[in-house]
């Protein structure tokens, strides 16, 4: 890669998140001075939109690469791991920050978000799903702090926070479990809303399984855009074979949809001429194609398909929390939802904003070597895998 | 007791004096043009609908086991003991679960204030708790909408249904649906028709999210033990292995 084009590349991304910005601060400006009205196309049939589908269903689930594997690292000792663990846990991090972010846009009353912590109610899921996400963000808050501690050389901070780093690990497994499984479970209370080609009493095994599913790919697609933004070398062997175990995964996920399926006899649906079928096929495609490639070791062991494999699972993970959340609910409304331009502004400038930060980080903290950092890696050469958390 | 209202859309005549009177108990603005909407809004707590020459009353049917209530993550919902669904604007976040999971479509979000509530019918639970009639069935000047003890209101509905079979579709919504209503309803044609919704199943929906949140002491302590006892062995692997390695060190 001709360092060149790689800074033309960059300059025209970073034109594009520029635009994207403005955008997205204008919109804030709408959402702020004229509401959730003038900022959305929503409505009293059909109050959660792209704001809930996107940013904090498909945000929470992309950021489950970091609990699996910070389990896979410390629980599991599954040491070579470690060289992509602090990318993923910068990427959960940064997910439940950009989550917490979109809800204060979402909400209507964004300055009471912390009244669940005080104002309880246990029957509630979305209770739970407060007090877990509010939890594991700290959770992960603690597990990349030593990043920064090592970058000011702050040894005995260092020393401190590793002596609570396993049952840390633990804790945040078990918060995200619960909550990946939960954000399924809010949808359990629709049954006669939720379109039966998604609706099962399954939906929070499902969204588990498909989150770790999402966490596996964005692991595979942050790692290989980190490689050619930092000219830093692919771990291309760890990489595969994590694209084989999305692979197993992702059969285990559609085994059980579609045995969910069969059993509930939703399966004769699929001959309805819906939009709702229509959108079920893409869905399953963009799971199922890049699941028989992965099998595959011509695919596995080459980074681009590897890659392209991994964006299908990430699109295909999308598409199932938006049927979920909004074109399986459309029809039961008796309304018709697209997002007004100001909520995808605000969706897409999130989005920049993460990769923004993520970039920024990238460059000031030792996210993918320990100090001391050498200047300019030079790319095509090996980062040694060495232990990630320096004493 | 828990109180009730029963409907009879068999004796409503459209005047549309209930939501006047509903407007002014609840301070929202009331005019024709507000009359002529036949849909539930912020500013419109209850409305008659229009079917051909028969109505069918909206408004929120203060569920006995509310959805609404169980999902609020603050509680502002409540259920009070003499039946009202009380919502309190103080607690609320606006996060708009409970319109979502209301199974009647019936809360309503103030979507263009910068600071919204919710807004729904409170079955006045102010005057209820005075031990007065809701506003709508005080000014109700054919006795469509009837308010009182839910036990007796069942009892005159069915007494109604048995004197004149001819006149009345034989069901009273609002008994089983979604584990029971305080609003009772009685029609001449089936409930359809009138845009009530039938599907609904006769359980309480709170009890479909309560399965899955009652999982989790157990799926946190199961995870907490299998993650602990997975760490200690994938550990003490390694640790057997160096003191192998250390043993076979001092024999060579």
């Amino acid at each position: 890669m001709m360092p060149n084009d790689n800074r033309q590349q960059l300059s025209f991304w970073q034109a594009i998140a520029t635009v994207v910005m403005v955008a997205g601060f204008y919109a804030s400006y709408v959402r702020i001075t004229q509401g959730l009205g003038g900022a959305t196309n929503l409505s009293d049939q059909f109050p959660w939109g792209l704001w809930i589908g996107f940013d904090i269903l498909c945000g929470v689930g992309l950021a489950a690469g970091g609990f699996t594997l910070a389990a896979t690292v410390h629980i599991f000792n599954i040491e070579r791991y470690k060289a992509i663990l602090r990318p993923a846990i910068l990427t959960a991090f940064l997910g439940y920050l950009l989550v917490v972010l979109a809800l204060m846009f979402d909400l209507g009353l964004p300055y009471r978000i912390w009244h669940p912590l005080v104002m309880w109610n246990p029957h509630s899921v979305m209770f739970e799903v407060g007090w877990c996400v509010t939890l594991y963000t700290t959770v992960l808050a603690l597990e990349f702090v030593p990043v920064v501690f090592e970058r000011f050389r702050w040894t005995k901070a260092l020393k401190i926070m590793r002596a609570f780093l396993i049952p840390l690990v633990i804790l945040g497994v078990i918060l995200s479990t619960l909550h990946q499984s939960s954000l399924g479970s809010l949808y359990l209370i629709v049954p006669e809303k939720l379109y039966p080609l998604w609706y099962t009493p399954l939906l929070p095994l499902m969204f588990f399984v498909s989150a770790l599913c999402a966490g596996l790919a964005m692991t595979i697609f942050e790692s290989w855009q980190s490689s050619k933004a930092f000219g830093k070398h692919l771990e291309l062997p760890l990489l595969s074979s994590m694209g084989r175990v999305l692979a197993v995964l992702l059969s285990v996920y559609m085994t059980l949809r579609f045995v969910d399926l069969w059993n509930r006899g939703a399966l004769r649906l699929l001959v309805a001429r819906r939009t709702e079928t229509y959108l079920f096929a893409l869905e399953i495609a963009l799971f199922v194609v890049p699941m028989f490639l992965l099998f595959r070791k011509r695919v596995y062991s080459n980074p681009h398909a590897l890659y392209g494999s991994a964006v299908l699972v990430l699109f295909g993970f999308v598409a199932n929390r938006l049927n979920v959340s909004v074109t399986g609910i459309e029809a039961a409304s008796g309304t018709y939802y697209f997002p007004k331009w100001t909520e995808i502004a605000v969706t897409l400038a999130i989005v920049a904003l993460g990769f923004t930060i993520f970039r920024f980080a990238c460059k000031h903290l030792p996210i993918f070597a320990p100090l001391p950092v050498v200047e300019r890696v030079p790319s095509r050469v090996p980062v040694p895998s060495v232990p990630v958390e320096a004493d | 007791m828990p109180k009730a209202i029963l409907y009879d859309s068999t004796m409503c005549v459209g005047c549309r004096l209930c939501e006047k009177a509903c407007a002014e108990h609840h301070t929202l603005p009331y005019n024709d043009d507000i009359a002529k909407e036949e849909k539930l809004s912020a500013h419109k707590l209850t409305a008659i609908t229009t079917h051909g020459d028969k109505f069918m009353r909206r408004f929120c049917m203060n569920c006995v086991s509310p959805t609404c209530a169980s999902v609020c993550p603050v509680a502002a919902l409540k259920k009070s003991a003499l039946g009202p669904v009380t919502y309190d604007s103080t607690r609320c976040i606006g996060c708009r679960y409970c319109m979502l999971a209301c199974p009647y479509q019936v809360p309503t979000y103030q979507w263009n204030n910068r600071l919204p509530v919710v807004k729904k019918c409170d079955m006045c639970a102010d005057r209820v708790a005075m031990g007065l009639q809701t506003a709508c069935a005080e000014a109700c000047p054919t006795g469509a909408t009837k308010f009182g003890e839910r036990d007796e209101l069942i009892a005159e509905a069915r007494q109604r249904l048995a004197a004149n079979p001819g006149q009345y579709y034989s069901k009273i919504y609002g008994l089983e649906e979604v584990g029971g209503t305080s609003m009772l309803l009685l029609s001449a044609v089936p409930f359809e028709e009138l845009g009530v919704k039938v599907s609904l199943p006769h359980e309480p929906l709170p009890m479909l999210t309560w399965h899955a949140l009652s999982e989790i002491p157990t799926i946190v302590s199961v995870f907490g033990v299998l993650l602990g006892g997975v760490w200690w062995i994938s550990h003490r692997k390694e640790e057997v292995a160096a003191a192998e390695q250390a043993e076979r060190e001092k024999k060579s």
